[in-house]
């Protein structure tokens, strides 16, 4: 299927030029419950307007995760409603899930640097599969690139990079589509202090550019320069803290 | 350039890649297919080649008629007679028995002919009947054979449909057994796709979640099969190719010593497309089963 963009569902396009006075992110009464019964999401309720900084934490095993899932159809609610860029994102045909994710930069533990290929091609592949033209495509994998910090890193292997260095490798390759959602599970774990602080301020950075962005974290002190919105999950359940 | 001309191209260019970063995999691949191919169409082939040569015999049906021994002149006239009278008769030949001698002598038989003490062949005529019905003319043969002084017909059309019927028997085997070998070319197409999907398991996973359609992770490996097919079609092709030209040889002799001029025939262009479009199409299709089997699997 050709993929330019008057073929891309309506959400893709809404999602980049929102209407106004719409909630680029909308939860009523989500409920996630996985086979088995336990966990998930128990009837969470928020809205984030486009732009919003929100840093989502809670202990381990809280639902945070599952909470960024639902937001980029990776889980679909059992319950609630969930929308983006005024689209319900469960009821989303199968088909027109990619087009949403193309629309949201993701920074999962799920999403690892594929280590059969450098960083450059790493960063690439998004756009391989919106299918940007090579010359343009390359000259925005170096900009998201010297973005993260990794300016002329782009033929080294992931795995001869840092922890740190790969995590900002993943961060190029989440916002290299210029998405207008970026939603991050625990980018500063396993790092230390000094690399966890540089990644906290990329994405305060990605904030101060209009990005709306979702940090899961257990250390929401990180983020406190850009008074974020503070969603605490606890079992499932999710409150706002002030 | 369009987005979806340029998916293909950077498909294409993957799955060639892919195949040429493992030469000896593919190489090996190709050889499976390749054969597998060769054998039914060879067997196709060399069925073609046999039924022209007994469809130039066959256009001309003929027979035989043999007089009793020893000669009587009188029932060979009569027998000639009834035959320029005969409707179902369109030509025929009068082949005295002298002559008949002479030709045998003439076809290098001179020693053996000289030993004998009296001449042992018959009277014979050479009939072209008028009908053009195969069917009709066994008939006619057994109606001839029943006149007087005829000792013994011979049907020539009869050899003729038996061997027609016998490549018509050996074209039905080739094409089940080319139905057969189709079906183990998918197979082999789809296990070989399958084990590459498991390599690229996390490649796969990844682009889904970074926004890749079904389409962007079908396209490189539908390629890979198509390509594959391809290559298994040259290969068979080669093989035909080989056969033809060793065989060449020994088939212009074999026909030679039958007084004929016979050349084995290579595949026709169109053939040739035939082959490599179907093998391209089988790998295809086996690589389609196996990446939608994959997909559905790890939605
Ligand atoms: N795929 C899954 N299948 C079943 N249970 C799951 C799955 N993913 C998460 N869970 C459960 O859901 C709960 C919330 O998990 P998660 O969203 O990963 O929490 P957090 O990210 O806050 O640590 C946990 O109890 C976890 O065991
Ligand atoms: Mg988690």
């Amino acid at each position: 299927m050709p993929c330019s963009a008057s073929t891309l569902p309506a959400v893709a396009a809404d999602a980049r030029n929102p209407p106004r006075n719409t909630e680029m992110i909308d939860f009523d009464q989500v409920s996630l419950r996985y086979p088995g019964g336990s966990g998930g999401v128990h009837e969470a309720s928020f809205a984030l307007a486009r732009g919003e900084f929100a840093v989502l934490s809670g202990h381990s095993g809280a639902g945070k995760s599952s909470l960024l899932k639902l937001i980029a159809a990776i889980q679909r609610p059992t319950a609630g409603r969930v929308s983006v860029g005024g689209q319900d994102v469960g009821r989303l045909p199968r088909q027109a899930i990619p087009y949403l994710r193309r629309n949201i930069g993701l920074v999962l533990q799920e999403i690892r640097l594929l280590l059969d290929r450098n960083v450059f091609d790493n960063v690439m592949l998004p756009l391989q599969i919106t299918g940007h033209p090579p010359a343009d495509a390359s000259k925005r994998v170096h900009a998201a690139l010297e973005r993260v910090g990794l300016a002329g890193r782009g033929q080294e292997m992931p795995l001869s990079l840092s922890g740190g260095e790969q995590q900002r490798a993943a961060i190029a390759r989440a916002v290299v589509n210029r998405p207008s959602i970026l939603l991050a599970d625990e980018p500063t774990a396993h790092l230390d202090a000094a690399y966890a602080a540089d990644i906290a301020a990329l994405f305060r950075s990605f904030h101060a550019a209009g990005v709306t962005v979702i940090v899961a974290t257990h250390d929401s002190s990180l983020f406190d320069d850009a008074a974020p919105r503070r969603l605490v999950m606890d079992h499932g359940h999710l409150r706002e803290a002030s | 350039m369009s987005g979806w001309l340029r998916h293909h191209l950077a498909a294409l260019a993957h799955a060639a890649g892919r195949l040429l970063r493992h030469p000896v995999g593919s190489l090996l691949t190709a050889l499976v297919i390749g054969i597998a191919l060769a054998l039914p169409a060879g067997g196709l082939l060399l069925l073609d080649n046999a039924g022209r040569v007994v469809g130039d015999v066959g256009e001309r049906p003929e027979i035989s008629l043999f007089m009793a021994m020893p000669p009587d002149a009188t029932a060979t006239a009569e027998i000639e007679r009834r035959l320029a009278e005969s409707a179902e008769v369109a030509s025929f030949e009068y082949v005295p028995r002298e002559r008949a001698l002479t030709q045998l002598a003439e076809a290098g038989l001179a020693d053996v002919i000289d030993d004998l003490p009296d001449n042992p062949l018959p009277d014979a005529f050479v009939v072209t009947p008028a009908a053009l019905d195969p069917g009709a003319f066994g008939e006619i043969a057994t109606r001839f054979g029943e006149w007087p002084g005829v000792a013994h017909v011979q049907l020539d059309s009869a050899w003729v449909e038996r061997i027609h019927a016998l490549i018509e028997l050996g074209r039905k085997t080739f094409w089940l057994l080319a139905a057969l070998l189709a079906s183990a070319l998918v197979v082999v197409t789809f296990n070989t796709i399958r084990l590459q999907l498991m390599t690229q398991r996390a490649e796969i996973a990844v682009s889904r979640l970074l926004g890749a359609t079904d389409h962007f992770i079908r396209r490189p490996f539908l390629w890979t099969g198509l390509l594959q097919g391809l290559a298994g079609g040259l290969v068979a092709w080669l093989l035909l190719s080989a056969m033809v030209t060793a065989l060449r040889d020994p088939v212009a002799r074999l026909a030679s010593s039958y007084g004929a001029v016979f050349t084995l025939q290579p595949p026709a262009a169109t053939e040739v497309a035939a082959l490599l479009a179907i093998a391209a199409a089988l790998g295809l299709a086996g690589a389609a089963l196996s990446v939608d089997r994959h997909l559905r699997a790890t939605d």
